[in-house]
Formats: structure tokens, C-alpha cells, sequence
């Protein structure tokens, strides 16, 4: 085998192997003594200790040396069939590598005419379908739930697929690439250019402008620092831009996605956010990903199946 | 044979000496070669040795025995490669001294973890996951955030790497410490974490 840094090694497996086999062989043939005759005495060992111990040479057990030999047998075809000795290769050409390709090959001959439909169908219709929903989920529950949850209804920092407000727009063509490309958003840090006391003018004219309880000194303080810094990203009137992901941050039930009290916020403006959602295009492949935006779409979309 | 019945009976030298030959048959044909095997011992391409940081990280990994529930093993099973991603070769652990396999699959493999999940997620759930998935059982490692790495130690345990054959540059081990200074072990951790597996990702 190529493995190796040299065929000595070849060698060296196969030698140690037939000797083991042969001396083993040659044991049990030397102890398959056969049944004592009738009448006759089991003879003693011509060995005797401390005057007068001696030791009956007793005959082994058949079973016990059938199942010896069978031992011996299974071993050389086991050999024979499948990788051991390395000089000799196997018969049957068996590999982890190759068991694993007939594996993933069966398996892609049954499942990839579903892929293949399902790909050639538009989301809207494959989050209408109910066995390819049934599949996404499936998807869903394998490689999203760690972040988004099994229900989807995600975690502090990791969106809700549910709900309407999406923070990179819910179209399916976005669904999709998000899946694809994975999505990096980042909030810059506003602590040490705002000071404390204006961040917490911002953070109270978010409250404002998201219908929450707020301050209306700070929050007119605020506004107008929200207008030249933070309307950048978030709009003028903050609904947000889902090209950058910037969330809309006048929907009071909308994307808050670390929560929407004052201290939350104004830890947000001070420090910023950096948030990745991984890129999955290469990992799981088009038809994956196609069938996983219908399961996503439809958790917003399909009221019927919301219902249930 | 009686002769050689004879010698061992009667000289304990022989009875060990023969009976350490015997039980280590398998041992001789079965783990020595694999000493001598490229696919083992050389590392695959993109395989680095762990920055200070990482190594770091790996001792708490050790430590808090993340290996006990975790394994570092994918198995060339479908099942195992569609949920993680391609099977786990020699090649990819000839840097790690002792290598983290591991066999009790209580939670997740984590030979190919790396870039799976953003160092936000692994500092959320690693201070308590069932803030991220509630359904989860694995416990909370809240101190990990709390406690610093001892970067004191790196280089130490890099020219002891090295003497086992980790190619570890002078500059690297000269540096290890400030590399790791003032970081924490949740941090360590995650580095560590984010490196697993990157050689094969996205490879089927």
C-alpha cells in the first residue's frame, strides 16, 4: 500500500500475521489429543515435582477445539475478503471511503429527483407544498435551530422567522440569499463620540419613535442627533433599510433583536452590535437551500399552516 | 513440544518473555505501522498548528472536559457527513497532543465546528445554553467569561509541542504570551472552537 513510508511494512503485517495464524495452527494440533480409549488411563505429563506431584495430560474438550479451528478459519477468509494483509489487497475491494460513496450514492438516486422539482418550483409554491415543507423542516431542525430555534422563533440576537418584519426582507429571492451568503450585521459603536448623556437622548427618541414609554426632554434632545448619525443606516424616520440590514426601529412588535427596553437600547448605541449569520451555499448546495427558504417562507406566509 | 512446555513451566524469564510476545501481536501489526503511514502523520493542506490563543482554549477545553460529551470524530456515515460535513481524516489531527476524538456522543461532534456558529452564539450559549436552544442539556460554563487564560504558561507548553514535533517557530513562542494576555477563557475557548475542522469545510 502507497500508506506507507516504505513496503517493508507491507511485509511485516502480512509475516507477523501468517506465522501468528501458522503457530496457532500448529497449537491447536498439538493439543487436539483425541478421546482416552475405554479402559485405558489418562496418562500423567513425564514431569514430576517435590518427589511425587505429577500432571494429568486430560484431552481438551471437541467443542472447545472446533470452536478453536473455526476461529482460525474465519480468519483467514475475514483476510481474504477484506483489508488485513496488506501484500495480498482484499477480494471484495472494500474501503470506509467506498462503503460511504455507495452510501451517499443510493441515497442521492432516491432523494435528488425531489430535490431537482422542488428546485425547479418558485418559493412561494414550495412553501405551499406540504411535503417539501415537511423536508425544510426537517432541514430546519438539523442545521438552524441552534440560533433560530426549533420554533423559529429565534433568541436575544438571533432573529424571529415568524413574524412579518424582516431585517433583510422576507421576499423569497432574499430568503434565499440570505441562506446562500450568510449575512454579517454590524451596528458601529456610538459610546465615546455621543458621551453618555446623548446616547441616552437617542436611545429615549427611539423609544419614541417605536411607541414605548419614553422621556420627552431626551427624546427631543435626541432627534436631532438621530437625524444626522444614526438616520444613515436606520432612515430619516427609521424604518430601517433591509439592504443593509438595519432594522426598522418604528414597528413596536417588529425585529428587537435584543430586546427593547431603554437600558438594552443604550447599551446598543454605546457599543455597538456585530452579528453573523453563516453562509450555507457551499455546505448544503442550491436544491437544500431552496427547499429550506419554502419551510422559512411559509412560517410568515401560509396562515393555514401557522393555524395549526 | 514438552520442550518448550518444559522451559516455560519451569524459567519465569521465558513465561513472560513469550506471553508479552503473544498478547502483543495485535499491537505490532495493528497500531505500529500506522507510525510509519503518510495519511497519518502528515499533516493535510490547510492544517496549521493552534495560535497561542486557540491553544489556550484547548486546555480549557480539556479542562472542563467538553470531551467527555463531545466528540471530534466524523465517521464516514452518511448520516454523520450530511449533519457535519466531510468525515474526519489522520491528516487533520497530527498536530494535537493528545488528540480529541473522543467516542461518547452525548451532544453534537465538534471536528468541524468551526465557522458553524458566530463567536456571538458560542459566547451566548457557552455562559448558558439554553438561552440560545432551550431544549439543550449541556451546562452552563458562566466563569469561562470571568477567568483569564494563564498566558503564562504558552510558551512552555509550545516548546514542549514542539519537542514532539509541532512546528512551533521561535517568534511564534517568544510572542505566545502577549498573544493571549488579558484575554478570557470564554474567548480562548471560542478561538479555539473556530478553528476546528476548517481544512475540509464545505469539502464532500
Amino acid at each position: 500500500m502507497s500508506d506507507f513510508y516504505s513496503s517493508f511494512w507491507g511485509v511485516y503485517i502480512t509475516v507477523i500475521v501468517v506465522v501468528s495464524l501458522v503457530a496457532l495452527a500448529f497449537l491447536v494440533k498439538s493439543q487436539a489429543v483425541v478421546k482416552v480409549p475405554k479402559g485405558e488411563k489418562v496418562k500423567t505429563l513425564d514431569h514430576v515435582w517435590d518427589g511425587d506431584l505429577q500432571e494429568y495430560n486430560n484431552p481438551l474438550p471437541s467443542w472447545w477445539i472446533g470452536l478453536f479451528v473455526m476461529t482460525i478459519v474465519f480468519a483467514v477468509a475475514y483476510l481474504a475478503l477484506y483489508p488485513g494483509l496488506v501484500l495480498t489487497g482484499n477480494m471484495k475491494h472494500w474501503s470506509a471511503r467506498s462503503q460511504l460513496g455507495e452510501e451517499v450514492a443510493k441515497a442521492d438516486a432516491k432523494y435528488s429527483p425531489l430535490y431537482d422539482k422542488y428546485l425547479k418550483m418558485p418559493v412561494e409554491a414550495v412553501a405551499q407544498d406540504k411535503d417539501a415543507r415537511d423536508m425544510g423542516k426537517r432541514l430546519f431542525l438539523t442545521y438552524c435551530l441552534q440560533c433560530h430555534g426549533a420554533d423559529a422563533r429565534g433568541a436575544k440576537g438571533f432573529p424571529n422567522l415568524v413574524h412579518h418584519d424582516w431585517m433583510y426582507g422576507g421576499t423569497p429571492d432574499r430568503i434565499v440569499q440570505t441562506i446562500s451568503g450568510g449575512r454579517h450585521g454590524q451596528m458601529p459603536a456610538f459610546g465615546a463620540a455621543f458621551g453618555e448623556e446623548k446616547v441616552r437622548d437617542v436611545a429615549n427618541y427611539v423609544l419614541k419613535i417605536s411607541g414605548n414609554k419614553y422621556d420627552a426632554d431626551r427624546a427631543g434632545r435626541g432627534e436631532s442627533t438621530f437625524k444626522q448619525v444614526c438616520a444613515a443606516c436606520h432612515g430619516p424616520e427609521g424604518h430601517g433599510n433591509t439592504d443593509i440590514g438595519s432594522p426598522n426601529l418604528t414597528h413596536p412588535s417588529g425585529v428587537w433583536l435584543y430586546g427593547k427596553n431603554e437600558a438594552t437600547i443604550i447599551e446598543t448605541v454605546t457599543n455597538g452590535r456585530s452579528n453573523v449569520m453563516p453562509a450555507w451555499k457551499d455546505f448544503l448546495g442550491d436544491a437544500k437551500v431552496h427547499v429550506l427558504a419554502g419551510y422559512v417562507y411559509s412560517l410568515s406566509h401560509n396562515a393555514e399552516q401557522n393555524a395549526q | 513440544m514438552n520442550k518448550i512446555q518444559k522451559l516455560i513451566e519451569e524459567n519465569v524469564f521465558w513465561l513472560i518473555v513469550l506471553t508479552v510476545l503473544v498478547i502483543s501481536v495485535a499491537m505490532m501489526v495493528e497500531i505500529l505501522p500506522l507510525a510509519f503511514s503518510k495519511s497519518v502523520t502528515q499533516p493535510i493542506e490547510g492544517v496549521k498548528p493552534y495560535t497561542a490563543l486557540q491553544l489556550a482554549g484547548r486546555d480549557v477545553y480539556l479542562r472542563e472536559g467538553c470531551y467527555n460529551c463531545h466528540s471530534q470524530m466524523i465517521r464516514p456515515f452518511r448520516a454523520e457527513t450530511e449533519r457535519y460535513g466531510h468525515y474526519s481524516v489522520g491528516g487533520e489531527s497530527v498536530y494535537d497532543h493528545p488528540f480529541l476524538w473522543g467516542s461518547k456522543r452525548t451532544g453534537p461532534d465538534l471536528a468541524r465546528v468551526g465557522g458553524r456558529y458566530s463567536d456571538e452564539w458560542h459566547r451566548a450559549h457557552l455562559n448558558n445554553p439554553r438561552d440560545v436552544v432551550p431544549e439543550s442539556i449541556m451546562p452552563a460554563f458562566p466563569w469561562l467569561a470571568a477567568n483569564k487564560v494563564d498566558a503564562e504558561s504558552l510558551p512552555a507548553k509550545m516548546r514542549a509541542l514542539r519537542r514532539v514535533g509541532v512546528p512551533y517557530t521561535d517568534a511564534e513562542i517568544a510572542t505566545a504570551t502577549k498573544d493571549a494576555e488579558g484575554k478570557t477563557e470564554s474567548e480562548a475557548v471560542i478561538a479555539y472552537l473556530q478553528s476546528l475542522g476548517l481544512a475540509l469545510k464545505n469539502k464532500r
